[in-house]
């Protein structure tokens, strides 16, 4: 055991294991800290170990994407919203509703519970690559194939923060 | 050597997308802030995305569609957390609060 441990293959077996508790710790401070910011955090903790898994799945680039936007971009954007937006003081405590509680954590349970099963139980088949599925083949497949859909995302954003801007404008000044 | 190889089977990455999407919904059940939702909210997107790159590394014919899907699940991720965050600055300059129970001005 301690002589595979000291593999190349080993070793990336290893810190596989330490990105996935990273990610699982990091996503259960998210959804469960009482704080605001201590739950951004847990989300950047989170999606460092979300970006180590596209790194493991053969797709770098997807996983400087992933850094750059979600932690360089919506942490940030985030945490200038609680700064704007979250008062601590007036803070309420109590259950804040019927799902709230132990219902709400016997409802994701039985979900993930679920999806696990689903994911042990299929057969899934795969198939023979039919590319290499680099960063030259995604520029490529989204500047031919998914032209359309490139444009419409580029539309979409450019709607969502004209929009964002309107809309966080509006009473100022009161 | 099992636990070693975990990195190198479909159900590991499925098992973590489900334990993402898991923590995503217990939170956006159980949390009473706007912004607490919205975090639980990127934890469910990033779930979905890592189901696609894991059925993009092992099944999928063409390995380079799944990434560019998961590139299309951030920039919407992006506009979603753009527009969500300015309704929520919005909400509290005339609620002075967070709080989803304090959304009241439509309720019948």
């Amino acid at each position: 055991m301690m002589k595979t441990l000291f593999t190349a293959d080993g070793l990336v077996g290893l810190i596989f294991l330490f990105n996935l508790g990273v990610t699982i710790i990091g996503g259960l401070v998210a959804c469960s800290a009482e704080r605001l910011v201590r739950a951004v955090v847990g989300l950047v903790v989170c999606f460092v170990g979300v970006a180590g898994t596209y790194y493991f799945l053969n797709s770098p680039f997807i996983a400087m994407m992933h850094v750059l936007i979600y932690i360089g971009a919506v942490a940030v954007a985030i945490s200038f919203a609680i700064m704007l937006a979250a008062p601590e003081e007036k803070k309420k405590r109590g259950p804040s509703g019927p799902l709230s509680g132990p219902a709400g954590l016997i409802t994701a349970l039985l979900l993930t519970s679920g999806l696990v099963t689903l994911a042990f139980k299929t057969e899934w088949t795969s198939f023979k690559k039919i590319n290499d599925g680099t960063v030259k083949t995604i520029g490529i497949q989204l500047l031919t194939n998914h032209s359309m859909v490139f444009e419409l995302i580029s539309i979409v954003l450019l709607i969502a923060i004209l929009g964002a801007l309107v809309i966080a404008r509006g009473g100022r000044g009161n | 050597m099992p636990i070693l190889t975990l990195y190198n089977h479909l159900a590991t990455y499925l098992v973590i997308g489900a334990l993402l999407f898991g923590m995503g919904v217990y939170g956006i059940m159980t949390r009473r802030t706007l912004i607490g939702m919205l975090i639980a909210a990127e934890l469910l997107l990033a779930g979905a995305s890592v189901n696609f790159m894991a059925f993009n590394r092992f099944t999928a014919p063409d390995p380079a569609l799944g990434q560019i899907f998961t590139l299309f699940i951030m920039a919407i991720a992006a506009a979603e957390a753009a527009i969500g965050l300015s309704i929520i600055v919005a909400f509290y300059r005339y609620y002075k609060s967070i709080d989803t129970e304090d959304a009241v001005h439509l309720k019948g």
